[in-house]
């Protein structure tokens, strides 16, 4: 008889209530002839509020499932709490795109709620290859989304770049994974922990942890591996831009965080090196070019690559406090981010036909209200108090200084300020220049209204009040270390 | 004292408060507005009045001092507090507020809702820097006063060249600042590491001893950051832009409050952390302020527009301030103090003046004007007293200041030719401003343009009178306003001087004994200078 591993199905509590809200939007979307993409979208947004509903007791859980595939810790509960976040303002976000794109797209929302399940697999995998089943799960579900406009080619090539680029990234992973495995004959993070404390490293295994890195670095952005980012940020539909942004880039860095920190740590020199030089990189070249962009969409992906630079900071100073301040800025990032492209999404109008930063010319005049939320965004992405990305930065920085790389803090301040010369641009853009034409005033959806003051409100919240949020980041990342 | 305990807070904040209430105004009815903002200022500046009067002149110590944890984890807290130093410079601003909002009353039209928003917040944000006793906190209102500024310059300033100016502010200030942020954070670890103690609070890190090599470099952070805001030579540059893009308000906003935060920054922060690396800065420092005095004379001298002739004479003042301030004796401190509250008073009246004229010929060109006395008299002896009071004749407040920041300066062995090409800055601020006067103001009405001009109305003479008032009052009695910030500055001086023995002292035990000196720390307390809370 074949033994039956032990199944723990509150361990994947959160993924399986998304799955199955997939599911049933999928199934329901066939019955439904008009109107089918609020349904995906209602039993979408439902799953999402259900999910974190019961998330929220898993918190101390600990347990790992499936036999040591998976585990549930603070760690990956405080991913899966981002996850849901991220899904749930996507999907608000999305109810107006679609309403003014015309589409009628249940399986939009129903491939949204996938990927997202693939996300949850990813930050809570303890295995190699329950990681990349994660990653390949949630990169199938982005690389349709990227695509789901019809008729538009600028949409098509972009998904088709990352389609390839993408399968060529994840080759990599799976490459490092076997030379690890053959270096060390598990899979398992708890077994290589083990190897590489061993002493006895071989070549292979390093070579391994190099393609790892690489792998993981083009998920989450990082220069020299981010040349897909603004053409496919570009294509996108907006509100999955922002998905991609902040969720993908989140489930990346958790399990970047998590192999690095729990299989290699006992080479942090080694790796942490390389990462700094990628770091350096990542915000020199994220903000010098996102300074020239006059695209919107495309000067958010330079930024949203300058972010991935200061999160590696974070990873660079490899300590508690590194990680936790990661944690934390991932979080505000979430909200900045996505409230940004929020903005982006209700200006862009039909057929995304307004993402110049031009057309922000007057919407202090013509929107205010508006303009003001774009305007907390963009100063919470360039880091000015009192807004939940100052307090990230703030923590990041502190923790490398903390660890004693004051050149790299030095460098990062000093590309965050160029950051500010483009983000205060799209400000003056808005409050201090006129547009040619007026163009027909914006109206706003209910889920859109929500999704604005959801985020605008937890950006400064966070940002003022950031004691709670900042202990549930040093506590949450307490498995690790 | 428990019941004024939270009068900081209250002044703070009240500028908020009016703020949320016009969000929710008509944009439409602008008198409404304009005169919530008024009211709020006035509330907000008669309650600062009851920190004056509650103020213990003979304690050096802080005062009103709040204290809460803020994110406990990381040592930050909510403290605020007055000394002595800072005590003027909250008045200042607090009743420039009023000032403020009169002055913009016919000048600003367009927006006036986000024009009063931007006004209050920058409020919030000046006087929280004045207040703030925690780093941490500091740089949050340093920072916050960033964004309305910006807005200032760029939306209602002058539209050919606003939002190069706007921005170059934005820049050169966020760069010295997020700099200095490095240095806050280095401080807080390396302070955190050597006594156990992970805290921003201002009062606890002025007791630790900061090892030489570490100050210097510490010193340089912060040194850049208030430099820059200053601003002193060679970061002066984005002065003369800002200013003379931005409306009459913003600029007297500027000249007033907002340079002083720079000076103010050297004085609560830069020197009392490392005062070893301050005193052995203060060679370049004070060169670069007399550069900056008679550098800033010279360029005011040959400039043909008005406010930008003003704004250059800012950067010569503001040398004097630095050049008494790093002399680190009693009388230089206490003129520098007096002289930012000086400054802030004369080159925002002018600069209240240069609008007056720009709302009624649109131009600021010297030559467009003179013989406006016949026509304007009244304006004429305003801007007269102003002049002169820039220039620092005695009997008006700039005379005071000037004075003992040279007596100061002369006091010090190594200054004492420093203070002689300071002196010659006296003069020359005498020659561009008089030379400025002479053609505005006197011989015949050469202009056309200008035979119509009306004098100045009852609003605005309700803007200037109110400065006036205190122009003269510290000119002719400052014994009100040096008494109470005496204590104080002799407890500035006493902590610079114990804690520079301190740490010396701590050098030589430290290289005898250990290899690494970077790792020695010693946390010794001064008696005076150990937080004193008196409620």
């Amino acid at each position: 008889m074949i033994p039956v591993p032990e199944i723990n199905l509150g361990g994947v509590l959160p993924a399986l209530i998304l799955g199955v809200a997939g599911l049933l939007a999928t199934l329901l979307g066939l019955f439904v002839r008009k109107g089918a993409a609020t349904v995906g979208a209602i039993i979408g947004f439902t799953a999402v509020l259900i999910a974190l509903a019961a998330n929220a007791p898993l918190r101390f859980m600990n347990t790992p499932a499936f036999s040591g595939m998976i585990v549930l810790d603070t760690f990956s509960w405080f991913f899966n709490l981002l996850i849901l976040l991220s899904v749930g303002l996507t999907i608000l976000i999305s109810m107006k795109y679609l309403t003014d794109q015309g589409l009628d797209l249940y399986e939009y929302f129903a491939i949204l709620l996938f990927s997202s399940v693939g996300m949850m697999f990813m930050v809570s995998g303890t295995h190699l290859l329950m990681i990349f089943v994660g990653l390949e799960t949630l990169s199938i579900g982005v690389y349709v989304l990227t695509g789901v406009l019809p008729k538009s080619s600028k949409a098509s090539e972009a998904s088709l770049k990352y389609l390839l680029l993408g399968s060529f990234s994840s080759g990599l992973f799976l490459y490092g994974a076997a030379l690890l495995y053959g270096a060390s004959g598990s899979l398992s993070l708890a077994g290589l922990a083990k190897y590489f404390q061993s002493g006895s490293i071989n070549t292979m295994g390093l070579i391994g942890m190099g393609l790892l890195l690489v792998g993981f670095s083009f998920k989450v952005a990082a220069v020299p591996f981010h040349m897909w980012t603004p053409d496919v940020y570009d294509g996108a539909p907006s509100p999955i831009t922002g998905f991609m942004s902040v969720g993908v880039k989140a489930a990346a860095f958790a399990a970047f965080l998590r192999v690095f920190f729990e299989c290699f740590s006992s080479v942090q020199v080694t790796w942490s090196h390389i990462l700094w030089i990628l770091a350096v990189l990542t915000m020199i070249l994220g903000n010098l070019a996102a300074l020239v962009q006059s695209n919107i969409k495309r000067m958010l992906a330079y930024s949203s690559i300058a972010h991935a630079g200061y999160i590696l900071i974070g990873m660079v100073a490899g300590t508690a406090m590194g990680a936790a301040g990661i944690l934390y800025y991932l979080l505000a990032y979430i909200f900045t981010n996505l409230g940004a492209f929020a903005v982006v999404t209700m200006v862009g109008r039909k057929g995304e036909a307004n993402i110049s930063i031009d057309d922000y010319r007057g919407l202090g005049k013509s929107h205010p209200a508006l303009a003001l939320a774009m305007s907390i965004f963009l100063f919470s992405l360039a880091g000015i108090p009192p807004t939940a990305g100052f307090i990230g930065k703030f923590t990041i920085f502190g923790a490398a200084i903390a660890s004693g790389y004051i050149w790299l803090v030095i460098i990062g301040v000093l590309t965050s300020a160029a950051s500010v010369f483009y983000y205060f641009r799209v400000v003056m853009k808005m409050y201090m220049e006129a547009p040619e034409v007026e163009p027909e005033s914006l109206k706003f959806s209910p889920s859109m209204a929500l999704a604005l003051t959801l985020t605008v409100m937890v950006v400064l919240y966070i940002g003022i009040f950031p004691t709670t949020y900042l202990n549930l980041a040093t506590e949450s990342v307490k498995s690790l270390f | 004292m428990e019941n004024v305990s939270h009068f900081l807070s209250l002044i703070t904040f009240v500028p908020l408060l009016g703020a949320l209430i016009i969000l929710f105004i008509n944009r439409e009815c602008l008198e409404t507005l304009r005169w919530v903002t008024l009211v709020t200022m006035l509330t907000d500046f008669v309650l600062s009045l009851f920190i004056y009067f509650g103020f213990d002149p003979s304690v050096g110590s802080m005062q009103f001092v709040e204290n809460y944890p803020w994110v406990k984890e990381w040592g930050i807290s909510y403290k605020l507090g007055v000394d002595g130093i800072s005590l003027f410079l909250v008045l200042l601003t607090t009743f420039l507020g009023p000032i403020l909002v009169l002055a913009s009353w016919k000048d600003i039209t367009a927006r006036v809702k986000e024009f009063m928003i931007c006004l209050l917040f920058l409020q919030v944000g000046m006087i929280g820097v004045f207040v703030s006793l925690d780093l941490f906190l500091f740089y949050v209102f340093w920072e916050i006063m960033l964004i309305p500024m910006y807005l200032l310059i760029g939306v209602w300033g002058n539209p050919a060249r606003r939002l190069y100016a706007a921005i170059k502010f934005v820049l050169y200030t966020i760069v010295g600042s997020l700099l200095m942020l490095v240095g806050i954070l280095v401080l807080y670890f390396m302070a955190g590491k050597s006594t156990g103690v992970y805290t921003f609070d201002l009062l606890k890190l002025y007791d630790y001893a900061v090892p030489l090599q570490a100050q210097f470099w510490l010193f340089l952070a912060f040194f850049l950051a208030f430099a820059i805001k200053v601003p002193m030579f060679p970061f002066h540059t984005w002065l003369p832009d800002a200013h003379t893009e931005a409306p009459t308000v913003g600029s007297v906003v500027l000249a007033a409050v907002l340079l002083k935060m720079g000076t103010y920054g050297f004085i609560r922060f830069a020197i009392p952390l490392f005062p070893n690396a301050a005193i052995d800065a203060v060679w370049w420092v004070c060169l670069l302020a007399v550069i900056g005095i008679i550098y800033g004379a010279w360029v005011a001298m040959v400039q043909e527009d008005v406010k930008r002739l003003v704004a250059f004479s800012s950067v010569s003042h503001l040398g004097f301030v630095m050049l008494g301030m790093f002399a680190l004796n009693f009388q230089g401190v206490q003129g520098s103090i007096i002289q930012m509250i000086n400054h802030g008073l004369s080159t925002g009246a002018l600069f209240l003046i240069v609008g007056m004229v720009y709302e009624r010929r649109h131009t600021r060109l010297i030559s467009e004007f003179g013989g406006l006395s016949k026509v304007m008299p009244l304006f004429a002896v305003f801007f007269m007293i102003f002049t002169l009071s820039s220039i620092g004749l005695p009997g008006l407040n700039g005379f005071i200041g000037e004075f003992l920041i040279l007596l100061g300066s002369f006091k010090v062995q190594a200054l004492t030719w420093y203070a002689v090409f300071a002196c010659s800055g006296v003069i020359f601020a005498a020659v561009y401003m008089l030379w400025m006067f002479q053609r505005v103001m006197f011989g015949e009405v050469t202009n056309p343009k200008n035979l119509n001009l009306k004098d100045i109305d009852a609003r605005e003479v309700a803007v200037l009178v109110p400065i006036l008032i205190f122009v003269v009052w510290i000119g002719v009695y400052p014994n009100t306003f040096l008494r109470p910030m005496e204590p104080s500055v002799k407890n500035f001086i006493q902590h610079v001087e114990k804690k520079r023995d301190a740490v010396i002292a701590l050098e030589k035990t430290g290289t005898q004994t250990l290899p690494n000196p970077e790792r020695i720390s010693l946390v010794y307390s001064v008696t005076d200078s150990v937080p004193r809370n008196e409620n």
